[in-house]
């Protein structure tokens, strides 16, 4: 049985470490401070702490201001507000000026369930991914989550950074440490490339198994930075299997398949097929329910990388 | 240091730059710049503790444009006070000039935020505010607003964020020049009683006639307090110093054409001399 953690715990935990070793720091958020486990932070450094209450455009604005006086600032909340409410009040204030504001969400993807499409963020990559000068990041795992906090707050300028809610299967080792801007070949294939990111990694995992079993090598990629995109590492893969399936908890439009179709098209183009939300918006349901009900499964991912590899002699 | 007498022939020059950058340009927003010159040259030129030869200075008092079309008013003043030199003006808003249509943060010496979609500003002046709070420094923060701006919702978030917060070293300063693009303010979306909002959000507010410098100096330079932010709210005319735009709406996005250019500089140099 794979282990499972919980990312945004793992994120709390990275940031009360560097409430310790970063007095440069500031983490904002907007009431949601239990749940993005930014609360961890306010524990170490209440000082450094900004409660700003419902009003996420101000929490990016007060961001905005705090990394002009040489903070490097955290701001938190669930997806969907953080990218969503405040999105041109990132681009102004955040993007423009390449000011070191890390908006780094809870709470995205369809896995947050029960509480319905009002708050499950599919949109958020490309929200974002669309905006110059912002990194777009997205762990697979609870170590990843750990790991990327230290390198984004390492690297100067806007990052975006995505976590679900739910625990998610643990894929990588605790010290595997992350870089931003590098794939990550998780096992190797020969007939198709299944390209994931955040928790859909382990999908991933899981349709190589499958397929394994009808004598189809798929090799998986961990796509856990967006952007920028390691196109190397894309193009290098789909040469040597010949067709390639992305897979995110997000729309299809805009997020990680539209990023590596984007670099297919123009670099190696190859038969693709894409899982994700299918221009819909999610609903009500267990997080299993929903992954079942919109195409998100192991098995859908299978399916797709079997029609991805039937289209290399026909296309 | 400059009296007011001074401050207000240097708030005719700043219009007179501000006629020709954007007739220069054939574009920009004239209206608000000419009603915000008079606390420019106050602020550039007499409160604002600042060092235009290290723009850098972390002991310089910040200033954030919230209303950043009025970018020309903001660029003629730096020029002036030797952010840059002067020979800059005139490319405003033309291809591969620094001094963009609106202010970008990092591009002009003395900017200190990017801006220009409105409702914003207010937000980034609480950051810088809160940052210097919370180490511990003197420096001040102003923050001009327009007041058509304050229709948008965000900067009252940022209202109760200075209170809540006691941004003591917070001055907001609104230009209360009671037109915006579709004419009146308070016909387009009515602001009033808006010095009661201000107090009833936790603001010491203070009404002021923002084209009397002795008043709009002592306002700015009235000692701040220790728990509370300051609103002043000057009360101003659109296109202030050039007889045919006061009170003018058109005259909010829109340059003078070449005759009513020569017609404002010639008021206007008529009344610096």
């Amino acid at each position: 049985m794979t282990e499972r953690l919980v990312q945004r715990n793992y994120y709390g935990k990275a940031l009360a470490e560097l409430a310790r070793t970063r007095k440069d720091v500031v983490v904002l958020d907007a009431d949601l401070a239990d749940s993005t486990k930014t609360s961890e932070f306010r524990k170490v450094a209440p000082e450094r702490f900004v409660e700003v209450g419902i009003a996420e455009q101000n929490m990016i604005g007060v961001a905005s201001g705090l990394a002009a006086s040489g903070k490097t600032v955290f701001a938190s909340t669930f997806a969907v507000f953080a990218t969503g409410r405040c999105w041109e009040q990132i681009r102004l204030s955040v993007a423009y000026p390449k000011l070191n504001v890390k908006i780094v969400a809870t709470h995205c993807g369809i896995s947050v369930g029960e509480d319905g499409a009002s708050h499950q963020a599919l949109e958020d990559i490309s929200l974002m991914r669309s905006l110059p000068n912002v990194a777009v990041v997205s762990p697979a795992d609870a170590h990843q989550a750990y790991a990327a906090t230290f390198e984004i707050a390492d690297r100067e300028g806007p990052c975006y950074m995505r976590m679900g809610r739910s625990e998610v299967p643990v894929i990588t080792g605790e010290g595997d440490g992350f870089e931003i801007g590098k794939a990550y070949v998780v096992s190797d294939g020969s007939d198709v490339t299944l390209f994931g990111t955040g928790q859909m990694v382990h999908g991933c995992i899981e349709a190589a198994k499958i397929l394994g079993s009808k004598s189809i090598s798929a090799q998986v990629v961990n796509v856990s930075t967006i952007k920028p995109m390691d196109v190397g590492a894309v193009l290098k893969a789909a040469k040597s299997t010949g067709c390639a399936v992305t897979a995110e908890e997000h729309s299809v439009i805009g997020g990680l398949g539209s990023a590596v179709a984007e670099c297919l098209v123009e670099g190696y183009p190859v038969p693709m097929e894409r899982v994700g939300t299918m221009d819909t918006f999610g609903e009500s349901g267990t997080p299993r329910q929903l992954f079942e009900k919109y195409g998100l499964t192991p098995k859908d991912i299978a399916a797709a990388a079997e029609r991805a590899v039937a289209r290399k002699s026909r296309d | 240091m400059r009296g007011p007498s001074e401050l207000s022939r240097i708030a005719d020059c700043l219009r007179l730059d501000v006629i020709n950058m954007t007739s220069e340009a054939g574009s920009g927003h004239p209206g608000g710049s000419l009603s915000a010159a008079d606390l420019m040259a106050a602020l550039y030129f007499r409160v604002m503790k600042h060092r235009p030869s290290d723009p850098s200075w972390d002991g310089r008092d910040r200033f954030v444009l919230s209303k950043g079309h009025v970018a020309p008013v903001l660029y003629a003043a730096l020029a002036e006070a030797g952010y840059f030199p002067r020979s800059e003006l005139p490319k405003l808003r033309k291809m591969g000039s620094m001094l963009q249509g609106h202010p970008v943060r990092g591009k002009v010496p003395g900017v200190e935020m990017s801006t220009g979609s409105l409702g914003q500003g207010l937000s980034m002046a609480c950051g810088i505010a809160l940052a210097a709070k919370m180490d511990g420094k003197g420096h001040r923060t102003f923050c001009l607003l327009g007041d058509g701006e304050l229709q948008s919702g965000q900067n009252w978030e940022a209202a109760m964020f200075a209170a809540h917060y006691k941004l003591s070293n917070l001055v907001a300063v609104v230009d209360r020049n009671r037109l915006q693009i579709v004419g009146c303010t308070e016909e387009a979306m009515a602001l009033e009683p808006l010095a009661d909002k201000f107090t009833a959000f936790g603001w010491e507010t203070v009404r002021v006639d923002g084209h009397d410098m002795d008043a709009l100096v002592k306002a700015l330079e009235k000692p701040l307090g220790k728990e509370r932010p300051r609103c002043i709210i000057m009360d101003t005319v659109k296109g202030k110093g050039v007889s045919f735009m006061e009170n003018q709406a058109g005259f909010h996005g829109r340059a003078c054409n070449q005759d009513e250019r020569k017609c404002a500089v010639d008021e206007l140099k008529e009344a610096i001399e």
